[in-house]
């Protein structure tokens, strides 16, 4: 199957969003939302995740803490803050701007 | 704010790294767990999933990389790991780093101590609020330059300026006290009542002066200072209000000023005064005569004038004065300088020259630690070869390298910092009186900034050339070569910092034996007069002779002198008031009888005016020239006498004989004086006295014949007598004289000549002293230096050298070999030193005096004593490499 990489500067957009959505999720969880979501076919370097997860958490935008997953293993699960929300409306705006842009672009006759 | 709450998280992930690698380390290794198990779920072999999960992880270590540096922290990560690193080179070669460190502190510790001095006495501003504000006034007049003030003119200048918010006059006086136990000499300022206020001091008891006080007639009221009320009144309270008998009268305490206030000009010599007392309600008559120039004065200029307006409006006091009072003011001005550059004038030369010199020292100091570090590094070469060829960039090995340098420093500075505050206080202590503003001498904030800028700006010197070299990747030659070096090319930059210590130290040495010969000079220079073996010293009269009529004064004057003159031991005995030499100042405008007198006191020519005994020629041993002397003879009751100076006699009586002619000295006298004889020039002004000094003609009179207004204050005569023998050992001799003559008369200021002599040369004294201290310092620095470069490199070419002798070379073509290499090291610095010295000499110039900038004797001298001791400095490395054993050297590889 074609998997498309994600377009660069959208990975914080997709982290921010599937927490939006999902609450509180470890790593592994939110690659596979991300994936999953997207019908398999935006394919993150998995571990791409981490970087950006750090910088999240420079920025405030997340928080982080230590829980327990369903199988019973200690994981660190990431939820949104206020910050992070408000920062979700930014990077949605920005990125419907600019998706808007690239449609009226390419559907010109 | 956001960005101080982003910090705080940043800093917090700084104190938990530990916890966050294991944090990150456990993540990451659940993620790739619970993938390989979902491939596992989904069907595929085990080790497909695991490499699977690993794929589609990507580089965990990378990627760990990544996390870590998103916090920005790395720089401080590996800071640590260097100093750490860093810490652990210097443990393991404890040689290198105790003989880096110690010459580190020494060049440091020798700029810090130094630079400590500078800025309490140049740069720190003076202890007294808005100080910059405070500036000196004095007297300018045309042919004699700055000069001292008259009081009724400083009375003028305060109610005729517009730009200073307060003015205050002071002069030096001493007085007998009496009443407080034995008698004794009290040093006083008289202040204006505005002096305290205008330098915004508080007295820590009672009260400044009043301005009542500061009248003729007014109340007599002392202030102590706190020093003395310390050490005579154990800081009593209760001398408030008591009275205090200086001279006679009866001052009464009204204060008391802080114990660490200072005011000091060079005119009135270092040395605080005991007490204060106000100079408007002097009893003295010369402190109210316009033609008598007796006070000096201090202005604090109103907020925002600047200096260049206070200097005009004091220029059109000085015009309005001038058309006042022709005769006294005509074309004189009035000087206005800050207090600050007044204060420090004559010791500021000096210490730029120990400043510039001191930097020399620190120089050849890091020259030679530099020196260290290269041929410890050439040592090294291959652990940073290994460093680079496993991916360390240049500037990261650079970094590293002077990582090591500038801890070095650090630490060196640290111990000269203790060198400095130990050395600082035991030069001031040694020299007390060579420094204006000792107390401001201390280790401040300024100076701690001034030790660490240093101390980086070393480390980053010294260790810069090493580490470029160092870095340099030469991976393969270097690594060929094991590590051991042995082409000649890599001991140029050795043999230039060799060079470059060389010539440092000439230029040190230079300096330091230019100074020396010109104290040399002026001890053995003739001031004159002979100050050995003359003791002298001032008799506190009781108010009963010193307030007495004027015939009962010249009584008691010649029976002291004659009490004093059977002592057995003494030789000879004279009085001397007014004008001694480096001592004390007094002159008087003349003109020649028979000439037309000069319209006014301007125009008239002044000369210094000693008031002496018969025997003075005989105590002092100044040479008579023609005619004769005073004699006891030329009293009261005869004809008006006096003898000039041979300066004198050339200068007013160039092709005539000067003997029976006479000389008008109208401000004292009414009738001329007859010249009966010309004596020796005395040098008055210290033995740098040079011919530009401002009173050159010298004339001797009878005090005997003072007209009687004039001896109406005697309570304070000064005497000198020769002595058989040491002269301090006549104080107690001589005080039993005094006791014999008056019971209440007492000995003040005993010193024997010599001693003044020693004190006038005080400030050069603390610059040779610390300049050879200096030079020597350089010396020993340079020695090390040479001589570890000669042996390191005979160390390295010891191979080549056991090869020479297994084929046969004779020791001494050895020994000539590596000392020929020593020697043209040494003589190639030495030569540009010489051309260095030759330079910079010229900006000692302010400081020598009889010896020129350039001269021979010195250079020649150090250049060969240096020459020498880099010689014996390399021929120990040379006498090793000659007794080297082939054998063991060849087979060393």
């Amino acid at each position: 199957m074609h998997r498309d990489e994600i377009p660069p500067g959208t990975l914080y957009l997709l982290i921010l969003k599937t927490l939006a959505r999902s609450g509180e999720l470890h790593g592994y969880e939110i690659a596979n939302s991300i994936q999953q979501t997207s019908d398999d076919i935006l394919q993150v370097e998995e571990g791409s995740l981490y970087p950006a997860l750090q910088r999240m958490l420079i920025k405030g935008w997340v928080t982080a803490k230590w829980g327990t997953t369903s199988g019973n293993r200690r994981a660190r699960y990431y939820q949104l803050t206020v910050a992070g929300r408000k920062q979700l409306t930014v990077e949605m705006s920005d990125f419907q701007r600019v998706i808007g842009a690239i449609a009226r672009v390419v559907e010109a006759v | 704010m956001i960005w101080l709450r982003e910090l705080a998280r940043r800093l917090s992930m700084l104190t938990h790294r530990r916890q966050f690698d294991t944090d990150l380390e456990e993540e990451m290794r659940l993620h790739l767990e619970l993938r390989q198990q979902q491939q596992i779920e989904s069907g595929a072999a085990p080790d497909d999933a695991h490499t699977t999960a690993r794929r589609r992880f990507g580089n965990v270590t990378s990627l760990k990389e990544k996390s870590r540096s998103a916090w920005g922290w790395e720089w401080f990560e590996q800071f640590v790991d260097d100093i750490r690193y860093a810490l652990r080179m210097l443990h393991k070669s404890p040689g290198f780093t105790a003989v880096a460190l110690l010459t580190l502190a020494l060049g440091i510790g020798a700029n810090t101590a130094l630079f400590s001095v500078v800025n309490g006495v140049l740069l720190s501003p003076l202890p007294y609020q808005n100080s910059d504000q405070v500036v000196s006034l004095a007297d300018w007049f045309p042919g004699y330059g700055e000069s001292s003030s008259s009081y009724p003119n400083f009375l003028d200048w305060v109610r005729l300026n517009q730009t200073f918010s307060s003015l205050a006059a002071y002069r030096r006086d001493s007085f007998n006290l009496t009443g407080q136990g034995d008698p004794e000499q009290v040093t006083a300022m008289e202040v204006s009542a505005s002096f305290f206020p205008l330098l915004s001091v508080d007295p820590v008891l009672g009260r400044n002066f009043s301005s009542a006080e500061d009248q003729l007639g007014g109340p007599p009221a002392v202030i102590l200072s706190g020093g003395y009320w310390k050490s005579k009144f154990g800081s009593s309270r209760d001398i408030l209000g008591k009275p205090l008998n200086l001279d006679g009268t009866d001052y009464t305490v009204v204060g008391v000023a802080p114990e660490n206030f200072y005011f000091c000009c060079s005119s009135t010599g270092f040395r605080l005064s005991d007490v204060y007392i106000t100079i408007g309600a002097s009893k003295d008559p010369p402190v109210h005569d316009r033609h008598i120039i007796t006070i000096r004065a201090v202005g604090r200029m109103k907020e925002g004038v600047t200096l260049a307006q206070a200097r005009a409006d004091m220029d059109n006091v000085a015009r309005s004065l001038g058309g006042a009072y022709p005769d006294i003011n005509k074309n004189s001005g009035i000087v206005v300088t800050p207090l600050q550059q007044v204060m420090v004038r004559d010791v500021r030369p000096f210490l730029l020259v120990l400043l510039a010199a001191v930097g020399f020292v620190l120089l050849i100091a890091c020259v030679n630690v530099a020196n260290l570090l290269l041929a410890r590094s050439t040592g090294r070469g291959r652990e940073f070869a290994i460093r680079t060829a496993l991916g360390a960039s240049r500037g990261r090995v650079i970094r590293q390298l002077l990582t090591e340098s500038v801890l070095l420093a650090i630490a060196g500075g640290a111990l000269g910092l203790l060198l400095a505050s130990w050395g600082t206080r035991a030069a001031l202590a040694a020299l007390p009186s060579a420094l204006p503003r000792a107390n401001d001498v201390r280790l401040d904030p300024h100076v701690l900034l001034f030790t660490l800028i240093i101390s980086l700006a070393a480390g980053v010197f010294f260790g810069l050339v090493p580490a470029l070299k160092t870095s340099r990747p030469d991976l393969i030659g270097t690594l060929k070569e094991g590590g051991r070096g042995s082409s000649g090319a890599r001991y140029r930059i050795q043999n230039i910092f060799v060079i470059v210590e060389m010539a440092l130290a000439v230029v040190l040495l230079i300096g330091a034996g230019l100074t020396i010969r010109t104290l040399v000079g002026l001890w053995t220079a003739n001031p004159g007069f002979d100050p050995h073996n003359v003791f002298s010293f001032r008799v506190g009269f009781p108010p009963s002779i010193g307030n007495a009529d004027p015939n009962t004064v010249r009584a008691s004057l010649r029976q002291l002198t004659e009490k004093l003159a059977v002592v057995p031991g003494v030789t000879a005995v004279s009085l001397t008031t007014g004008a001694k030499p480096l001592d004390h100042e007094s002159g008087l405008i003349f003109w020649r009888d028979g000439q037309p007198k000069p319209p006014d006191e301007v125009s008239m020519p002044y000369a210094l005016w000693y008031r002496v005994g018969p025997d003075y020629l005989k105590v002092m041993k100044i040479p008579l020239i023609r005619g004769r002397f005073l004699t006891a003879q030329d009293d009261a009751n005869s004809v008006g006498v006096c003898v000039i100076d041979e300066n004198f006699a050339q200068k007013f009586f160039a092709n005539e004989d000067p003997i029976g002619k006479r000389l008008n000295f109208s401000l004292v006298y009414n009738q001329p004086l007859q010249i009966v004889g010309v004596v020796g020039h005395v040098k008055q002004y210290g033995l740098d006295e040079t011919t530009e000094a401002p009173m050159q003609a010298q004339f001797y009179m009878s005090p005997l014949q003072l007209p009687d207004d004039q001896l109406k204050t005697w309570a304070m005569p000064g005497y000198v007598i020769r002595t058989e023998g040491s002269p301090s050992a006549f104080a107690g001799a001589v005080r039993d004289a005094l006791r014999e003559f008056n019971s209440k008369a007492a000995l003040y200021q005993p010193e024997t000549l010599d001693s003044v002599v020693t004190r006038s040369l005080a400030s050069r004294r603390f610059a040779m002293i610390l300049l050879a201290v200096f030079a020597g310092l350089a010396l020993v620095l340079a020695s090390i230096g040479i001589y570890g470069v000669v042996s390191y490199i005979a160390g390295q070419r010891a191979h080549e050298i056991g090869l020479r002798i297994a084929l046969g070379a004779q020791p001494s073509h050895v020994l000539k070999l590596v000392l020929g290499q020593g020697a043209r090291l040494a003589l190639l610095g030495v030569l540009c030193g010489l051309a260095a010295a030759a330079a910079l000499t010229r900006l000692m110039t302010t400081i020598l005096y009889g010896v020129s900038a350039t001269d021979p004797l010195t250079f020649s001298a150090v250049a060969f004593v240096l020459t020498c001791v880099a010689l014996a400095a390399c021929y120990i490395p040379a006498r090793r490499a000659m007794r080297l054993d082939p054998i063991v050297a060849l087979r060393h590889d």
